[in-house]
């Protein structure tokens, strides 16, 4: 009787939590703001991206931004929970609006953009997607492959990518697909696959943090598509949307002008930069544009730092150089709109 | 006919067969006996000898005499040849706890205990009377303070921490209770002469149980929150309740429908010259009889759900089988992902066993009451 | 079963109307009156509920932009499956994807409910065996195997398929052309000749041929008592018809046999890691039931029967198959029904070790065309149907052999 379960379901939801987030603008961030949460959507388990440590604490390069959000609107980085999900669940989850951001390396495409009723807030990370194999095997390019088995994350445009373009080069293989990071991991070190293929980046978190010896694994140096990773979140809050944006453009330009969390303070008091003043909150009102404290930025800075040195802190260590990633002063591609 | 034209020879009886052994058979008449009493199973006898002599000593060597007893580093492990109990030691409360607040962790712990006495609690026939209907929602209620805090002192943990053993008992127990009065309902339902109704619990029932746990799993996760209305969202746990109370009520309502008939025709027709109404004579005649001899079979559904709530974890939720994926994924521990399953076949064992033997130990006594000889 | 009194649309009923309010009350205290009440308020509650939700489906999906309908079966898929028994491309379309996902539902249920039945009935006989040791031995597997879950089964049995197995060029011989290894089984088959497929007719008219033998021995052990030998002349018509096409078609030998080039096996044919585990879960875990249901018959058939075929001197093994496996099975097949019916609902398992079954494939067809209600909706007709098919057919043996009562 559905009748008798909606019942159920009714009397148990006034236990459980159930909460009302109708997407008109602004209420989304309302929601944010009265809940004094944010509710962010992360890797299950991404060393370098976001991954908890056994007491529960979650870190990396998605989750600084999560809690650089959280700081930027609620004013305090640790009002932000963190629900794992996997590549399967997230768009169902922030769709439902079980989370509030999804910044679980997510590639931003078109299909995506256009009919998942979300949006992209920004490239936090341009990635490309890549192969990794055993180094006894010999394996130095695409062509090697053929007959290998390749294990993939099921629900991804890497499962989409590796189709394509074994097809097109004409190379035979056994796809071996499993919905969860972990059964993938499993397989492809006990060696039901020969090659493991997703994000560089993630190969990289991969080799240095789940691999039983790094050494034994290669990268190959063949990317075969763009992956621009970024925030996704639901439509129909543009205010929401320009913060999130913003908060990415705010260390984009704290490090193109020099700002970081070692000299903040001094900058704040002594720079002649009137763009470092805007963003910093010493003149302009510029937080208040985007319904934010004035010092927004300042804060994000003091405690996390610009973005490069959060990519130091979280994706270094992965033996990831800056690459695409660096600024466009550097050669790289990363490039924030005036803050004026 | 032949006998009797013969003649001439006498009548001798055979010898009496010796009286039967007074003595119990000693244990050389039993090994022939149970064991080699035919020279077949004299065969079978020896090769399964063989094979135990094979296999029990170095399952026992793995399990007890060359494994690792105490808490210990991983590193430790790889210089022992059998098991790693370690590794139960390092994870045995992430696996039953799952990313609780680790120093807020005998909440759940108190919370299984409670779950667990209730079950016990309620499985005593002294105790089939009211007091049960009070016992449970005060019992709940605890249970749902402990895990979920906010009051008393406690400190609110939101459910997305919850996990482990607390899920596992949570969505089977809670999924059954809830399921046993939708049950009843459907099982009514399908045996009433109101076609509409009947077609439609027939319906509902048929439907569910054509289909397997996890497509309705996967309509409770995926296709749920497109049913609500535009920004009204449920949590992804009470969906996998939901979900498993709407499927347990199918499988719950056909052991009633069974219990129903299996009540004498003479039972309802007493009712009605009594001048029962239909509910009255439902409630007070037959429900309490069909219900009483279906206690069995409803243990068996229990304990057949009680598995299946491991499904949840295809959903992502955290139970306690996803806690056990998670622990066995540490890097450092990957090696002795046996040591982790067999720990939670163990817990899973522990609960399905007692219970089926307490369904088969309750219908015998159930039984015996309403033998007609 | 019979219904009861309660059907009671012409009866006065219990609450029949004392003369004060009979005039009144007669209406509502009509059960014929209550029940159209009730069930137009059934009928009422259910479309309330269903309009609910449809519309808000409708306003989701229409929020969300998502083109509602079965048009995306036609679209490119765009995915590769691991295994298919039909020709699979990522080219092909999602409908063509799911059809193999179906197919590899079946494939791995009908094997699992053959394997399942096989070691259930060698278990339950087991638990009776007048030899001790056999019987507890079974009734070990039988306790332990039914009261873990099968995700566990499943889990266990993969993650020691590919941690024990070694990688494809230290593969295990089994038999020369059989490998075994962490990429599968590989066997070698009769290489590609239309030859085959010849023989394969010719063996089912040898077994057309074999059953018209078998129903002329019925007559005459109904007529004489005597039953003529049908083995041997039934195993004669059936490999002698294929023998005799094969050598017609010029008696082909040329096989297919897998051979280590590269990573991997190449030719042959293969059973993936995946399958053979789902495959042995559903089997260790479904036999133990089928086991206990087996048992359970076998003491349905009252042990004078057993007196009765040793009276009249059959020995134990003819005793168990003509005397009582024929009279266990009427109480057998409704239990053992459900359990193939679990078997099958179960194999959707699969996507939990990556085996590509319907739910598995439907499940990366949701995520790659976001159509979440059109796939759950075929999910649940696949099953249902599948569920029909084998009950229907399950029905129809069993009323085969129910007892004939004159």
């Amino acid at each position: 009787m559905k009748k008798l379960s909606i019942a159920a379901a009714a009397a148990s939801a006034i236990a459980l939590t159930v909460s009302a987030m109708p997407a008109q603008a602004g209420e989304q961030l309302d929601a944010i703001v009265d809940r004094d949460e944010l509710i962010c959507g992360v890797n299950t388990g991404l060393a370098g991206f976001g991954i908890a440590d056994s007491q529960g604490v979650w870190t990396g390069f998605d989750v600084e931004y999560c809690r650089a959000l959280a700081l930027a609107i609620l004013g305090d980085s640790s009002k932000v929970s963190f629900v794992p999900l996997s590549s399967v669940q997230r768009f169902p989850a922030l769709q439902a609006g079980e989370v509030d951001i999804l910044s679980r390396n997510t590639t931003w495409t078109l299909t995506r953009d256009a009919s998942l009723g979300a949006t992209f807030a920004g490239t936090w990370f341009y990635d490309g997607q890549g192969f990794m194999v055993r180094a006894e095997d010999g394996i130095g390019s695409l062509e090697d492959m053929n007959g290998a088995s390749v294990c993939v994350e099921s629900g991804t445009t890497t499962e989409l990518n590796l189709a394509d373009v074994f097809a097109a080069r004409g190379i035979d293989y056994e796809p071996v697909l499993f919905e969860a990071l972990q059964e993938v991991l499993t397989a492809f070190f006990e060696g039901r696959c020969d090659v493991y293929t997703t994000d560089a980046s993630a190969l990289a978190a991969v080799r240095t943090a789940n691999a039983p010896n790094p050494d034994d694994y290669v990268i190959l140096p063949d990317l075969i598509s763009k992956e621009p990773l970024g925030p996704m979140l639901r439509r129909g809050d543009d205010e929401l949307y320009a913060i999130s944006r913003w908060v990415l453009f705010a260390a984009l330009e704290a490090e193109e002008k020099g700002v970081t969390s070692e000299n903040v303070d001094d900058m704040l008091a002594n720079s002649t930069d009137p763009t470092v003043q805007r963003l910093l909150g010493g003149s302009g009102e510029m937080g208040a544009l985007l319904g934010l404290r004035n010092e927004w930025a300042y804060d994000i800075i003091s405690e996390f730092g610009n973005y490069g040195e959060m990519y130091e802190r979280n994706i270094t260590p992965l033996g990831l150089p800056r690459g695409l990633n660096a600024l466009w002063t550097d050669g790289g591609i990363q490039y924030a709109p005036p803050v004026r | 006919m032949a006998d009797i034209t013969n003649t001439g020879a006498n009548f001798v009886p055979t010898e009496a067969r010796p009286a039967p052994l007074a003595v119990r058979p000693g244990p050389l008449t039993w090994l022939k006996e149970n064991l080699f009493n035919t020279w077949y199973n004299a065969l079978i006898t020896l090769i399964v000898i063989w094979a135990l002599a094979n296999w029990i000593p170095a399952l026992f060597d793995w399990f007890v005499t060359s494994a690792l007893w105490e808490a210990a580093p991983a590193d430790a492990c790889r210089e022992v040849a059998g098991a790693c109990w370690a590794f139960v030691y390092e994870k045995w409360r992430f696996i039953l706890f799952g990313t609780y607040p680790f120093e807020q962790q005998w909440r759940p712990g108190a919370a299984v205990i409670l779950f667990i006495g209730l079950v016990v609690v309620s499985c005593f026939k002294p105790m089939w009377n009211k007091s049960l209907l009070v016992i449970w929602p005060v019992g709940l209620v605890v249970c749902w303070i402990l895990l979920s805090g906010g009051i008393l002192g406690l400190d609110y943990v939101p459910n997305n921490l919850w996990g482990g053993l607390p899920i596992t008992l949570m969505l089977a127990v809670i999924g059954c209770l809830l399921a046993f009065p939708v049950s009843i309902a459907l099982a009514l339902g399908r045996r009433s002469n109101m076609p509409i109704i009947k077609a439609f619990c027939v319906g509902y029932i048929e439907l569910i149980r054509g289909v397997p746990l996890i497509t309705v799993l996967f309509m409770a996760s995926v296709m749920f929150p497109l049913f609500m209305p535009e920004g009204l969202t449920i949590d992804k746990l009470l969906r996998a309740q939901v979900a498993i109370i709407m499927f347990a009520a199918a499988y719950l309502a056909e052991v009633v429908r069974g219990g129903l008939q299996a009540i004498p025709k003479g039972q309802y027709e007493a009712a009605d010259s009594m001048g029962l109404s239909y509910w009255q004579s439902m409630v007070f005649i037959i429900l309490p009889q069909a219900l009483k001899i279906t206690i069995p079979p409803q243990v068996n559904t229990f304990i057949g759900m009680f598995k299946d709530t491991s499904l949840v974890l295809i959903v992502g939720i955290f139970d306690l089988m996803f806690t056990m994926r998670v622990a066995i994924n540490d890097l450092e521990w990957r090696a002795y992902y046996i040591e982790g399953m067999v720990f939670v076949a163990i817990l899973y064992f522990l609960f399905c066993y007692s219970m089926s033997k307490y369904s088969q130990w309750l219908e015998g006594e159930l039984h015996r009451g309403h033998k007609r000889l | 079963m019979t219904d009861h009194v309660h059907s009671g649309a012409g009866l006065p009923g219990p609450s029949a109307p004392t003369p004060k309010t009979a005039p009144k009350t007669n209406l509502l205290y009509s059960e014929k009156f209550r029940a159209i009440i009730y069930q137009v308020v059934l009928i009422a509650v259910v479309i309330g509920v269903g309009f609910f939700l449809v519309s808000n489906t409708l306003a989701n999906l229409a929020a969300r932009g998502i083109n509602s309908g079965y048009g995306f079966l036609g679209v490119r898929a765009g995915f590769d499956i691991g295994e298919a028994l039909i020709e699979y491309t990522n080219d092909d379309t999602y409908g063509r994807a799911l059809l193999v996902g179906i197919l590899n539902t079946i494939k791995v249920a009908i094997f699992g409910i053959v394997l399942a039945t096989i070691v259930g009935v060698i278990m339950g006989i087991a638990r009776l065996s007048s030899n001790w040791l056999v019987a507890k031995f079974a009734s070990f597997y039988v306790e332990v195997l039914r009261n873990i879950p099968l995700l566990l089964h499943l889990f266990f049995i993969y993650g020691l398929l590919i941690n024990i197995l070694p990688r494809p060029r230290d593969s295990w011989t089994l038999l020369p052309g059989v490998f075994l290894s962490n990429r599968g089984l590989k066997y070698p088959v009769m290489a590609e000749d239309p030859i085959w497929l010849w023989i394969i007719i010719a063996m089912l008219a040898g077994a057309v041929g074999a059953y018209f033998v078998a129903r002329r021995a019925d007559r005459i052990q109904a007529e004489t008592g005597q039953r003529p030998r049908t083995l041997l002349p039934s195993l004669g018509l059936i490999f002698g018809a294929g023998f005799a096409v094969w050598l017609i078609g010029g008696a082909p030998t040329a096989v297919n046999a897998p051979e280590l080039r590269g990573f991997n096996f190449q030719g042959g044919q293969s059973l993936s890691p995946e399958f053979l585990a789902l495959l042995l879960g559903l089997t260790i875990y479904t036999s133990a039931f089928i086991a206990e249901i087996v048992r359970s018959g076998i003491q349905a058939v009252n042990y004078g029967q057993t007196e009765a075929a040793k009276a009249v001197g059959l020995n134990p093994g003819n005793t168990l198959r003509l005397v009582v496996l024929p009279q266990a099975l009427r109480v057998i097949i409704p239990p053992i029904t459900s359990q193939y019916l679990n078997l099958t609902k179960n194999s959707s398992l699969a996507i939990a070790i990556g085996y590509p079954d319907l739910v598995s494939v439907g499940n990366t067809a949701l995520n790659q065309s976001g159509q979440a209600i059109e796939i759950i909706a075929i999910f649940m007709t696949v099953y249902l149907s599948l569920s029909l098919i084998t009950s229907l057919f399950m029905n129809w043996y069993n009323g085969r052999i129910a007892l004939t009562e004159r």
